[in-house]
């Protein structure tokens, strides 16, 4: 018989054992040594029936499927692009998965993405080998025009998302900015100097006290001191767990 | 630099339309220094060590003294010597192996401004003519690079100078074990300011985003006296005014950073 060595909800280190015997199947963030589970990373452990997962705190952002990031152009090669993703692997976005556009053989990629370009992207493949793939055929996928990027903890990005979107929607609504936050941690701004500052220190506070219930209304409580106004009816923060998986993913302007 | 390092147009307007309204990114004024930090006597076996912080840029200098003999064309007069590292863990832009650019041209501003203001007095760091000088190696190393490692860089040497203590010596043996209390014969303290000019504007301690996109700058290394003592420019070309101005704001500025000494 399986033993549990854990419990739900605790935090735990790298190479720590969480489980032995058979009985219970490593997930995310875990892996299985002989017949024992040890955690991969530091987290919140989960016990879901017989599975463990393990809901990272910190460490780099790694590519994921589906995920919807905010990427730095960094090459300009002969048929497409090459991307830093903000993580240990960089990814290519090919002039097919591009845009839908013709572009003749040759062509100067740059009237499209120049290096330096932030652009919302899709990875739409992560191999074994770690190549990742790009696309930008989609809503809300394109070039970043103006505005500005700053750089936050991957792991705290369902955070500042929020609900259905409810933290970013609310910071949105209270600053008047723009605002599209990638899953790899990097999060587009465009407003007014004054209004993005107040949305650079609201950020900064989710990040820090990301594990505290009632954040909602704690940024809500900031963004009013700041003279923002937050009439905009947000859902209560107070029900946020932070197993919590369903969150938008990048969340479009 | 490589490309990467550039910021790209639309960046670079939005900067500057954020500038226009006097604000930068992270809520400075555009004259403004973030927080800094100067911290003396880090290092126990260097005669003289200092710590500067610039909000996250950190770097830290040490001064070692040696008992040399002086370079043929100036028997009487003792040695300094700079020398700077931008290591790889500071920055991910910065790559091991032998210095770059960038690491020489601070390693000589920070040099230049110590030699040109005559601050320390060479001919006092003399004990035998043509046979025995003290040579003063200041080593800076930089621990974080987020913007304006040039001015925490001399700002650190400079502290670190006032740091030094000779190390006892006794029957022409240094003895790296003790150390007097005499300090080096330092009477100027030459403190450079880089403005950095983005658009029509001109901004102090830049950090490292916005380092990217500047297109000019001058550093201004003057006295307490307010004497100009050594200048070094890099990037775009600079109009007259625009030199006039630069200089008029780089006095300004090294008086208020003159109180952290």
């Amino acid at each position: 018989m399986g033993k549990l060595m854990t419990q739900d909800k605790t935090i735990v280190v790298p190479g720590e054992t969480l489980a032995e015997g058979m009985d219970y199947l490593p997930g995310n963030g875990t892996y299985r040594l002989g017949d024992k589970i040890l955690a991969g990373k530091v987290g919140l452990i989960c016990v879901e029936g017989r599975a463990l997962k393990l809901i990272p705190l910190s460490g780099a952002y790694a590519p994921k499927r589906n995920d919807v990031i905010i990427a730095k152009v960094i090459d300009v090669a002969i048929s497409g692009w090459r991307f830093d993703t903000n993580s240990a692997y960089s990814a290519m976005l090919s002039v097919k998965d591009a845009t839908s556009e013709y572009i003749a053989r040759g062509s100067n990629l740059t009237q499209y993405f120049d290096l330096g370009d932030y652009v919302t992207t899709k990875i739409t493949n992560v191999t074994s080998q770690k190549l990742v793939d790009l696309t930008t055929k989609g809503p809300g996928l394109n070039k970043l025009r103006g505005g500005r990027v700053i750089k936050v903890n991957a792991y705290k990005v369902p955070r500042i998302i929020g609900k259905q979107g409810s933290m970013v929607s609310l910071i949105k609504n209270a600053t008047g900015c723009k605002i599209i936050v990638g899953q790899n941690g990097l999060i587009w701004i465009n407003g007014e100097p004054e209004s993005e500052i107040i949305v650079v220190e609201a950020i900064k506070m989710i990040q820090g006290n990301s594990h505290i219930r009632g954040l909602t209304d704690m940024v809500k409580e900031f963004l009013e001191k700041k003279g923002c106004k937050t009439d905009a009816p947000a859902e209560a923060g107070a029900t946020e767990k932070p197993s919590e998986k369903k969150f938008v993913k990048g969340e479009s302007q | 630099m490589n490309n990467n390092s550039k910021m790209n147009n639309d960046s670079k307007n939005h900067l500057i339309k954020s500038l226009e309204k006097g604000i930068r990114f992270d809520g400075r004024k555009l004259t403004d220094y973030r927080k800094v930090v100067v911290e003396t006597g880090v290092s126990k076996n260097a005669e003289g060590s200092a710590r500067v912080k610039f909000g996250d840029t950190e770097v830290v200098a040490g001064v070692k003294m040696m008992m040399e003999k002086p370079y043929p064309d100036t028997p009487e007069q003792g040695v300094i010597m700079v020398n700077a590292e931008f290591l790889p863990m500071a920055s991910p832009e910065f790559e091991s192996g032998p210095p770059g650019i960038d690491s020489i041209e601070l390693s000589r501003v920070v040099d230049r401004g110590i030699r040109e203001s005559k601050a320390i007095d060479l001919k006092k760091l003399c004990l035998k003519k043509g046979e025995k000088v003290w040579m003063v190696s200041i080593d800076i190393c930089t621990i974080n690079a987020d913007g304006n490692l040039l001015d925490a860089s001399a700002l650190a040497a400079l502290a670190a100078l006032q740091n030094a203590r000779f190390p006892e010596y006794v029957d022409d043996e240094v003895n790296y074990k003790k150390h007097t209390d005499e300090k080096l014969p330092m009477d100027k303290l030459p403190l450079p300011v880089t403005i950095h000019k983005i658009g029509n504007f001109f901004i102090v301690d830049p950090s490292r985003e916005e380092e990217h996109g500047v297109e000019a700058r001058l550093t201004i290394t003057s006295t307490e006296k307010g004497i100009i003592c050594a200048l070094q420019k890099g990037g775009a070309t600079l109009t007259n005014d625009e030199v006039a101005q630069m200089l008029e704001l780089a006095l300004e500025k090294s008086t208020e950073l003159r109180k952290y000494f």
